[in-house]
């Protein structure tokens, strides 16, 4: 089970003078089960990879298997597609229409074509899952908090129960705890709910914080494609794309050229702290 | 003259059912009472509906008092009669950079402001010239503006606003929806103008990180003001920031993780520079 790339290009526009060329030669491999993040900036075409993950566009040249099959092939289920890889796009909310909570949240299985109860079921199933209160499910989701809207959006795509779940700055527009609670709450359905995670961010501290790998795009082409560390150590060159690598990362590096042992590849606080306390015992042992 | 003061103002709405009916009031201000001086950097923060958009909108009388009072620049926002005065006072830009622009040219937008203010069209032209120059955009001043990046549109709203002379800029969340070399863009903007032309900033935002260079902080929740005072002195209450849902800057947060382990850091260190600093004294 598993999502491959190869040698994806992709013209918008072609033959027009707004041709733009998206996409460049993209290979890669999303094994099931894992937590991808992909990071960019504006115009790096990270939007454009992921709307040919569920096939919503169509590469210009390429070919795209999902599970070993090529979904560009002539007979192949777009439909089974869709209902297995879950795009939850940037400000999702905007896309709430329902009269009330539940019902918004059964749209998605009642278009598989479920029966109502199903439907009714698996919307409860996912608005517990992204942990929203049932008080709410009646309520109008116009009437929810910002966090909430968010939430129970992302259960809409949930209640399809998808295989893979492919989130486009799912946090954008967030208060810190709001964005602390959407990331754990999605690091808890990889890990309960066996799900694949594409997290689309532009925070470089959350990418860091919960990923196994990162996909950094520029300029349309897969500029890294590595765990974490190995990416971040590559911090100036991210600089030199419009991106940067987490504050801990700057600051181990600044430690160790004034002299200080640490490991310069830490990502997270936790890391950089114990990073830091040992280099400092060492130092006194030393001494 | 204080730039912004507030005495007790109140905004309350109606919460109406499917009919239209008013079933109830919700304050999203309760009774704030503040005071901004000319030529600070203010720095407002609070979680998701804690009314700080709310406040910001009274700053330039999109919204008025429904009890208190609010006074820019010395002016009563409830009179209608300092409407426009006001608005040339308190210039506002908002979060996203597709909503807020109208021209189909990047000067012809900047331009918009001073031209509805009936300012001379060859003052027009100057004030396009240097707010174009002053958010560094004056490249882009025949571009079309859909073809910008977040960031880039960002700072042609801000020159829109610059335009117009005003002696305070409202800023609300305006990096919110801008990848990280568009947040660096806008802020050094906004940081920029503030030096030249010694404006008022108001900066509401969620992140952390651009509020370290503050003057004062105010952090609001449910409405009221909860706490105020300077960076150092507001981050350097972690846990109570953490209860209003808010969050402190990285290095803070280091900072913080390493006193509990022993190390001798004091609380509130702001910037990467002062922590590698004590941690070279500690080596």
């Amino acid at each position: 089970m598993s999502i491959k790339l190869e040698h994806i290009n992709y013209v918008y526009s072609e033959g027009t003078a707004y041709e733009k060329h998206a996409l460049k030669d993209v290979s890669l491999e999303i094994p099931h089960g894992e937590f991808v993040g992909i990071i960019g900036h504006t115009g790096s075409g990270k939007s454009t990879l992921i709307q040919h993950l569920n096939g919503l566009i169509k590469a210009t040249s390429g070919a795209l298997y999902y599970n070993g099959e090529n979904i560009y092939g002539e007979n192949y289920n777009l439909r089974e597609l869709r209902n297995q890889v879950g795009l939850v796009f940037q400000y999702p909310e905007h896309q709430l229409f329902e009269v009330n909570v539940l019902q918004d949240v059964c749209f998605g299985p009642k278009n598989q074509g479920l029966s109502p109860e199903e439907c009714e079921k698996r919307a409860r199933e996912a608005l517990q899952l992204v942990g929203l209160k049932e008080k709410y499910y009646d309520h109008s989701p116009f009437d929810l908090s910002g966090g909430q809207k968010r939430r129970a959006a992302i259960a809409g795509v949930l209640a399809m129960r998808p295989k893979v779940l492919v989130l486009d700055e799912p946090t954008a527009g967030l208060d810190p705890k709001g964005r602390d609670e959407i990331l754990d709450q999605i690091a808890y359905l990889h890990e309960k709910a066996d799900m694949t995670v594409i997290l689309v961010s532009h925070s470089m501290e959350d990418i860091a914080k919960y990923v196994d790998r990162i996909i950094v795009m520029n300029k349309g082409s897969v500029m890294f494609n590595d765990v974490p560390k190995k990416v971040f150590a590559h911090y100036k060159e991210l600089e030199s794309v419009g991106l940067a690598a987490p504050q801990v990362t700057y600051i181990m590096h600044e430690l160790k050229e004034k002299g200080m042992d640490v490991p310069t590849d830490a990502t997270t606080i936790e890391e950089a702290a114990d990073g830091i306390m040992k280099a400092l015992k060492k130092e006194r042992a030393a001494k | 003259m204080k730039m912004i003061k507030t005495d007790k103002l109140v905004f309350e709405y109606a919460k109406r059912d499917e009919e239209g009916n008013i079933i109830g009031k919700s304050r999203a201000i309760d009774e704030v009472s503040l005071d901004i001086e000319p030529g600070q950097f203010i720095a407002i923060l609070g979680h998701n509906g804690s009314g700080k958009s709310t406040l910001a909108k009274h700053m330039n009388a999109l919204l008025v008092p429904s009890d208190g009072t609010m006074w820019v620049d010395g002016m009563d926002t409830k009179e209608d009669e300092h409407l426009w005065d006001v608005r040339q006072s308190a210039g506002m830009v908002f979060q996203n950079p597709d909503n807020q622009i109208i021209g189909t040219v990047v000067e012809e937008d900047v331009g918009f402001g001073p031209e509805n203010l009936g300012v001379p069209t060859e003052e027009i032209w100057q004030r396009v010239e240097d707010s174009l120059k002053a958010v560094g955009m004056i490249e882009y001043r025949h571009h079309s503006p859909n073809k910008l990046s977040g960031g880039q549109k960002q700072r042609v709203a801000i020159a829109g606003v610059m335009a117009m002379r005003p002696k305070c800029i409202v800023l609300d969340e305006p990096t919110a929806m801008l990848d990280p070399n568009g947040r660096k863009e806008v802020l050094r903007s906004v940081m920029e103008l503030r030096k030249r032309e010694h404006i008022t900033v108001i900066l509401i935002t969620h992140y952390m990180e651009e509020v370290v260079d503050a003057d004062h902080v105010f952090v609001m929740d449910h409405g009221h003001v909860v706490m105020q005072g300077t960076p150092r002195e507001i981050f350097s209450q972690v846990d109570t920031l953490k209860h209003y849902r808010l969050d402190v800057p990285q290095v803070t947060i280091l900072a913080d993780e390493l006193r509990k382990r022993g190390l001798d850091i004091p609380a509130g260190v702001l910037k990467k520079e002062e922590l590698v600093e004590i941690l070279c004294r500690l080596n």
